[in-house]
């Protein structure tokens, strides 16, 4: 059973938004880093930059798969998590610790469009 | 008749029609409609033996015109050790089709390991790739790599002195991807940079280059990569292989991606083809530059072994996401360039490069000399470099006189650009194949018609 935290907003492309002093920080949910299977390399996103909803962000690979993260609220790109630069399979590890990129001066609507835990659950059994 | 190239009979065409269970040919296509089939009237001769074919093809051969060539334009005849035809054609690399159990293949990986060790070592990059198809395929690929890796980007700047073939290439990626290409103007020969500041605009996803560019010279590149990484620009530069033996490296000038044809090195000429490509690029962008890249590991028993590596940008595992198409690469002309590098080492090819520096001084100094051509520019080259002549008329008495002394004497360079501008253009390079015999013998021809 893949860990859904209650506290987190979800996206359906699978990556999950936590709010933290003004920033939203995103990352992969354990649905796909488990899909995803050993995670190789996270290709991090240029901070300073405005990235769209739905605008693919960022790029995981896998030893299987090379996966686009969909940005999943507009904002710009504040800090990303350069721990994932050496290594990567962190996300393996702890994929709700270990987040991608933060955003600020998000899309605060954008936000409240995500799924909550329990919604996500639901989609996830629904696939 | 013989036809050995058709390895089935009548017998084995039957067992198979008979195994899916149709009695004839014309039973099997019989989904098919009247205008889709085709009439007995195809308009094609019947089929030859073997030694017939055989006949005609060197009856046409021999009647290529034979001459000692001072051309050039990407395309150089330069001396080849008689080992890498006699290595290359080893039938296990003579008839080996691109490997899809690739780890299968150790020799074959291992030669292109070799390949990618040499072009980065040559070109001072941290990765190459195993090969691309030429030169101007390259240029398109390190196009293709800018406007991905640049977000928002739409335009690559684009010397116009590079090859124009290199052009029409990266103009047809261009126009089937959307993208757009802006050139650099040029000034004596030589790109133009001194408005490049004004010219890298937000939409720019980088600069491709060339040196020696499309008329033999070598162009300064001081402070370019600095200006275009500034503005989050990537830099290109395309260089003969041979050429970085004399020349700087792209590393040396801070690009980021090394591109170019390997012809001079190894691969003969033949009608202008085939060549081979090669791309090699910085760390940074290690997950981006395209095509089939061989990486060295060991196995599960801790022995050396190669495997095709980084894939992951790929289109069979992005799909739709893959930032490039290329899926195969030039294995046998890549082989030839690293027999021919084998054999030469550091020291042979830096030897090669300079003869062939000396005998192009040479020839250009003395054919300075001579009233009605002169070499219009002042910039530095290497083994090839631009005669323009006074007028059309003397231009086509000189390569006729030359012509009947056996010489080709040198690529008009109208041919390839078709612009009026290059009409009394005359591109000529020399090798460190041309003999002083030769030299001399090119020399004394044009003495007869420039006086």
């Amino acid at each position: 059973m893949d860990s859904i935290p209650q506290e987190l907003k979800y996206s359906k492309d699978h990556e999950w938004v936590r709010l933290e002093n003004d920033k939203a920080f995103v990352g992969i949910t354990d649905h796909a880093q488990s899909e995803l299977g050993e995670i190789v390399f996270v290709e991090l996103p240029p901070i300073g930059e405005r990235f769209n909803k739905d605008e693919e962000i960022s790029t995981v690979e896998s030893v299987k798969a090379a996966s686009a993260i969909i940005n999943p609220i507009e904002g710009v790109v504040v800090e990303v998590n350069e721990d994932l630069d050496g290594s990567p399979e962190l996300v393996n590890t702890d994929c709700y610790k270990n987040y991608l990129y933060a955003l600020e001066s998000f899309s605060r609507s954008d936000y409240d469009e995500l799924l909550n835990a329990t919604d996500y659950g639901a989609y996830l059994e629904s696939l | 008749m013989v036809y050995p190239y058709i390895p089935h009979t009548d017998e084995d065409r039957k067992k198979m029609l008979d195994a899916i269970g149709v009695a004839s040919i014309e039973e099997l296509y019989e989904g098919l409609t009247e205008e889709l089939m085709l009439s007995d009237s195809v308009p094609i001769s019947h089929g030859r033996s073997e030694d017939e074919v055989l006949r005609m093809i060197t009856s046409i051969a021999q009647r290529n015109s034979k001459g000692i060539p001072f051309l050039g334009c990407g395309c150089y005849d330069h001396l080849i050790p008689s080992t890498v035809q006699a290595l290359a054609n080893l039938p296990s690399f003579v008839t080996a089709y691109t490997p899809y159990q690739a780890e299968m293949s150790q020799g074959l990986l291992q030669a292109i390991y070799e390949f990618q060790s040499m072009i980065c070592e040559i070109t001072g990059m941290d990765v190459s790739n195993a090969s691309l198809y030429d030169g101007a395929n390259a240029a398109s690929e390190a196009a293709s790599l800018m406007i991905h890796a640049k977000r928002k980007a739409t335009t690559v700047l684009v010397s116009s002195t590079i090859h124009p073939f290199a052009l029409q290439v990266l103009t047809t990626w261009a126009t089937g991807a959307g993208h757009r290409i802006r050139l650099v103007s040029e000034h004596l020969g030589v790109a133009d940079f001194s408005q490049l500041d004004a010219e890298i605009t937000d939409d720019v996803a980088g600069l491709i280059v060339q040196s020696p560019n499309r008329y033999g010279f070598l162009e300064d590149y001081s402070g370019i990569a600095q200006r275009l990484h500034e503005r989050g620009c990537l830099f290109a530069i395309s260089s003969d292989l041979l050429s970085l033996a004399m020349q700087k490296s792209p590393a040396e000038w801070d690009a980021d991606i090394a591109v170019g044809d390997t012809q001079a090195l190894g691969i003969p000429l033949g009608f202008g083809g085939p060549s081979c490509g090669y791309m090699a690029v910085t760390k940074a962008l290690m997950r981006k530059i395209p095509g089939r890249i061989v990486g060295a590991t060991v196995d599960a028993q801790g022995r050396k072994g190669y495997t095709l590596t980084l894939q992951a940008r790929e289109q069979h595992i992005k799909r739709e996401h893959a930032t490039s198409n290329v899926c195969s690469n030039q294995a046998l002309a890549a082989l030839m360039t690293t027999i021919h590098l084998s054999s030469l080492g550091w020291g042979g090819m830096v030897e090669a490069a300079q003869q062939s520096y000396v005998k192009a001084h040479y020839l250009a100094y003395h054919l300075a000399q001579l009233p009605g051509i002169s070499l219009i520019w002042d910039s530095p080259f290497w083994c090839e470099f631009p005669l323009v002549f006074s007028d059309a008329k003397r231009m086509r008495k000189f390569l006729q006189e030359l012509r009947n002394e056996d010489i080709f004497a040198g690529v008009r360079l109208s041919s390839l650009t078709r612009k009026p501008q290059d009409e009394l253009v005359l591109l000529v390079a020399v090798t460190e194949k041309r003999s002083r015999e030769e030299l001399e013998l090119y020399l004394a021809a044009a003495r007869r018609v420039m006086k």
